[in-house]
């Protein structure tokens, strides 16, 4: 795999942070959030700050920008050095004019980070009448030449657009041309990709490297996927626990990674060579799927027949002890399918069968008893469990719901801690008293509380940080080796499916495009586009956890050099 | 957009039907003889003959009503037992000063109670917003009849700037309008600017949370206009709501004020109306209340598309 090798030594030091305390405002005796960080950029150096959750990535960008949260965190000490001006010192009217002029920023979720009441072309245009004295025609003018350069299509039609008629990757790209439109000198990318399907992501981030190239912009881009970093940086800082603990030109850093906790991070990203599929018992299908349809809106009174078709004709079948990985990107219709599986909506063709018994249309009363065969983990473990219920509660209200004596749910929700690697006091704690990825761990014991058959994990890891993802990923083996639950896992991410999937079903727009074992479908796809998910996956040549190229490449060398 | 303003004036059809039938109803059922109650008790019994054929009172209770309903539809409310002049025009007499005092309160609410609500979640935790969130909670606790008398004795008694009671329509000349509407206006504002400085500041703390405000001070954006232009558009739906929840409840609850005030409004209409048992006059302060409350709602709903382009029905 190729890497950026470039050299700035002689380029113009655009950033310069020396010493950067920062910590919680009026609370000066607590641990500060930042502790004493150094970082350089360099005029068109790209240059990522990786690490995990709560490690002070963003707090960091956030005091670049003289944007920390006022009266929660305030800068201690130390010194940003933007291009001679001390933004530590600097008055809020200086900070305003720095802002889109010297040093923007993008942020994450295109969707919330762009205002839903303003016209996105009104939004960009606001910063030149912030900035500039243009005229209203010039103004106008020098948006849509903006909007033109991040490519976006019709600029005339979507400067007139809201945000939420625009797709993620049209978002994005109004975010960035927002950021870019005065030409600042420090681009500061805050996660820019992490929402956007893979093939999106591809496209946003040779934007991104295009722009940077033309203008000269130096860019920190901040982000927990190492793939992105592997394909982006030219420089990688390493931060954890508000300090950065190591820093290295990339090649350096993905072959010989010299602190523990690189070591740990880059061993967490699981690899996209799938995992062999396990022998097939045959136990009779737990669930069958066949020619399960979802067509929403169709049929109604006022519009006869012209619905949006969500899934057609898919169907597949799943053993016990055995996942069966559904992936494709946002609108492909993966969700629509565990959703009519669970029957949360009801699938407007086609047969659902569970444990023998065909769901699909059987009315609500009817169902109830078949739905503790079934159990579902969502995405977000933050809002899938209820605040205000203890652990024990959430545990025990289904198995009590079907007949289970109280103390024998309480005794089998203890058992079910332990199973899931958490204290059995939790069972008394609520949620928020507990980590992400320690309630994605409550969430698929509460699911397994059910004795299910099947168990449907919607995106279960998405939201978890790569080495909480690991654990999770295996809890989530242990578990279904233990009780021989049949899986149906839900991911955008081809990594996570090569690790946990036996087989492996790509869908797009509603249909089945590829289904097989996980090894042959994503070690030679068919498809074309199974080949684009693939090929947009950022890193792919590269196995973070043995430092080295992955085989499909040319053989390595002793230390990768050959990559 | 046609399209769901017709939607909705349809909608406020059925709404309606059932007000009316519950105030058809009202009279009808009330234990006793309906022509006694309307005649009063001093009626002699050609008098009560005379009003159960007025009424139709024979007739079976739909065939009563589908008159009845007629009637209403063509303006026609009855005419009062006491003074014997039809109700329509007694309601058309009344409307304008509570109307005017209604909108001049609610002008006055809001032009206060957004920038203090607004400033209050800017400077949320500060002493301005603790300033705010007191006189919220005073606004709200003090009855409408102790700052009513506590604005006269102060600006009409001591400082003698203005007439104590009394009303001028705006007709005859804005100023003497105003000198009369003022006090009656702030006493009424104070519960309303409490409310809506409250929602607004609540509303606001939420919006200024979003990723969308940090976008706009990343890009430089001065703070007022992060505030009015970003934040408060954002922020507008629940407020619209409490500031039509409050018209409505202004209109039909302004009974006490006109009485302090002395102002010849549809309050102090009802007030006497009950104290004499009016009874059509009563039906029809009740069917007008509900007919300002179905409009109100209307116009709010309308408003929430004005300033949220998402809301598309």
């Amino acid at each position: 795999m190729e890497f950026k090798s470039r050299d700035f030594s002689d380029a113009a030091r655009v950033l310069k942070i020396r010493g950067l305390k920062v910590g919680l405002a009026g609370r000066p005796e607590a641990a500060p959030v930042i502790d004493g960080i150094d970082l350089d950029i360099r005029a068109g150096e790209t240059h990522c700050l990786v690490g995990e959750s709560g490690s002070g990535k963003s707090v960091t960008s956030l005091a670049i920008m003289g944007l920390l949260p006022r009266g929660a965190l305030e800068v201690r000490g130390g010194s940003i050095d933007l291009e001679g001006v001390e933004i530590t010192q600097a008055s809020a009217a200086e900070m305003r004019g720095l802002r889109a002029m010297r040093l923007s920023m993008i942020f994450q979720e295109p969707m919330t980070a762009l205002n839903p009441v303003l016209r996105v072309g009104e939004q960009i245009e606001e910063v030149l009448n912030m900035h500039t004295d243009l005229s209203a025609a010039d103004a106008r003018q020098r948006t849509l030449d903006i909007m033109e350069q991040v490519h976006l299509p019709d600029v005339e039609r979507i400067y007139r657009a809201f945000p939420h008629q625009l797709s993620g990757g049209q978002r994005q790209r109004i975010m960035i041309a927002m950021a870019l439109v005065l030409d600042p000198h420090l681009l500061i990318a805050d996660e820019p990709t992490t929402a956007l399907d893979v093939t999106t992501q591809l496209q946003i981030l040779k934007l991104i490297a295009e722009l940077q190239a033309r203008k000269g912009t130096a860019l920190l881009f901040i982000t927990h996927d190492m793939g992105v970093v592997a394909e982006i940086a030219d420089t990688v800082s390493v931060m954890q626990n508000g300090r950065i603990v190591e820093r290295a030109p990339i090649h350096e850093l993905l072959t010989a990674p010299k602190e523990d906790y690189t070591r740990k991070l880059l061993t967490a990203v699981p690899t996209l060579a799938p995992r062999a599929a396990r022998p097939d018992a045959r136990g009779g299908d737990v669930l069958k799927v066949a020619d399960l349809e979802m067509v929403y809106g169709g049929g109604g009174v006022l519009r006869r027949g012209g619905g949006v078709t969500a899934a057609s004709e898919v169907s597949f079948a799943i053993g016990p002890g055995r996942t069966l990985g559904i992936v494709g990107e946002s609108g492909s219709g993966k969700s629509t399918v565990a959703r009519c599986i669970m029957r949360l909506i009801d699938p407007t063709g086609g047969a659902v069968h569970v444990a023998g018994t065909e769901i699909s249309r059987l009315p609500r009363r009817s169902l109830r008893p078949h739905r503790k065969h079934l159990q579902i983990v969502f995405q977000d473990p933050y809002r899938s469990l209820n605040p205000r219920w203890t652990v024990a509660r959430s545990l025990c209200e289904g198995p009590i719901n079907f007949g289970t004596p109280r103390a024998e749910a309480l005794a089998h929700a203890a058992e079910l801690m332990e199973i899931v690697g958490l204290p059995r006091d939790a069972l008394r704690r609520y949620p928020h008293q507990f980590s992400g990825g320690q309630r994605q761990r409550i969430a698929i014991a509460r699911a397994v509380a059910m004795k299910p058959d099947l168990l449907v994990a919607d995106e279960a890891v998405s939201a978890l940080d790569v080495s909480v993802q690991a654990q999770v990923l295996d809890l989530l083996d242990d578990v279904q080796a233990k009780f021989g639950i049949a899986m149906l896992f839900i991911t955008h991410d081809l990594r996570v499916a090569a690790q946990i999937c036996d087989e492996v079903l790509v869908m797009q727009k509603g249909r089945v495009v590829e289904h097989g074992p996980a090894a042959n479908v994503l070690s030679d796809p068919h498809h074309a586009y199974t080949r684009t998910l693939i090929e947009a996956a950022p890193g792919r040549h590269w196995d973070f956890a043995n430092f080295r190229a992955l085989d499909t490449a040319p053989a390595p060398g002793p230390k990768g050099e050959t990559a | 957009m046609f399209g769901y303003i017709l939607k909705r004036v349809l909608a406020t059809i059925p709404v309606m039907v059932i007000v009316a039938i519950f105030v058809f109803l009202l009279l009808r059922l009330t234990p006793g003889d309906p022509a006694a109650i309307l005649a009063g008790d001093a009626a002699t019994p050609a008098q009560l003959e005379r009003i159960r054929d007025r009424l139709g009172l024979n007739d079976p209770l739909h065939v009563q009503f589908v008159t009845w309903a007629g009637q209403i539809l063509r303006g026609d409310l009855g005419t009062s037992l006491i003074s014997n002049t039809s109700v329509s025009g007694m309601i058309a007499d009344r409307l304008g000063p509570t109307l005017n005092l209604a909108v001049m309160t609610i002008v006055i609410s809001v032009l206060l109670a957004v920038p203090m609500g607004v400033i209050a979640a800017w400077r949320h935790r500060t002493w301005v917003d603790f300033l705010v969130m007191s006189f919220s909670v005073l606004g709200f606790s003090v009855p409408v009849f102790v700052i009513g008398y506590i604005l006269i004795q102060i600006f009409a008694i001591e400082l003698r700037w203005v007439p104590v009671q009394g009303y001028k329509p705006p007709a005859d000349g804005i100023g003497p309008f105003l000198a009369r509407a003022i006090l009656p206006a702030l006493t009424l504002a104070t519960i309303y600017v409490a409310l809506i400085a409250r929602m607004t500041r609540a509303s606001m703390l939420e919006v200024l949370g979003e990723d969308y405000i940090r976008t706009a001070r990343a890009k430089g954006v001065r703070e007022n206009v992060v505030l009015f232009r970003h934040a408060l558009r954002n922020a507008a739906v629940p407020i619209l709501t409490i500031i039509g929840t409050g018209f409505a409840l202004l209109i039909s609850g302004v009974v006490v004020t006109e009485s302090v005030f002395n102002i010849p409004g549809i309050g102090r209409l009802t007030v006497d109306a009950i104290l004499a048992r009016d009874y059509p006059v009563i039906q029809a302060m009740i069917l007008l209340t509900a007919g300002i409350y179905v409009v109100v709602n209307l116009a709010v709903d309308i408003s929430y598309s004005l300033f949220d382009p998402r809301i598309r029905y």
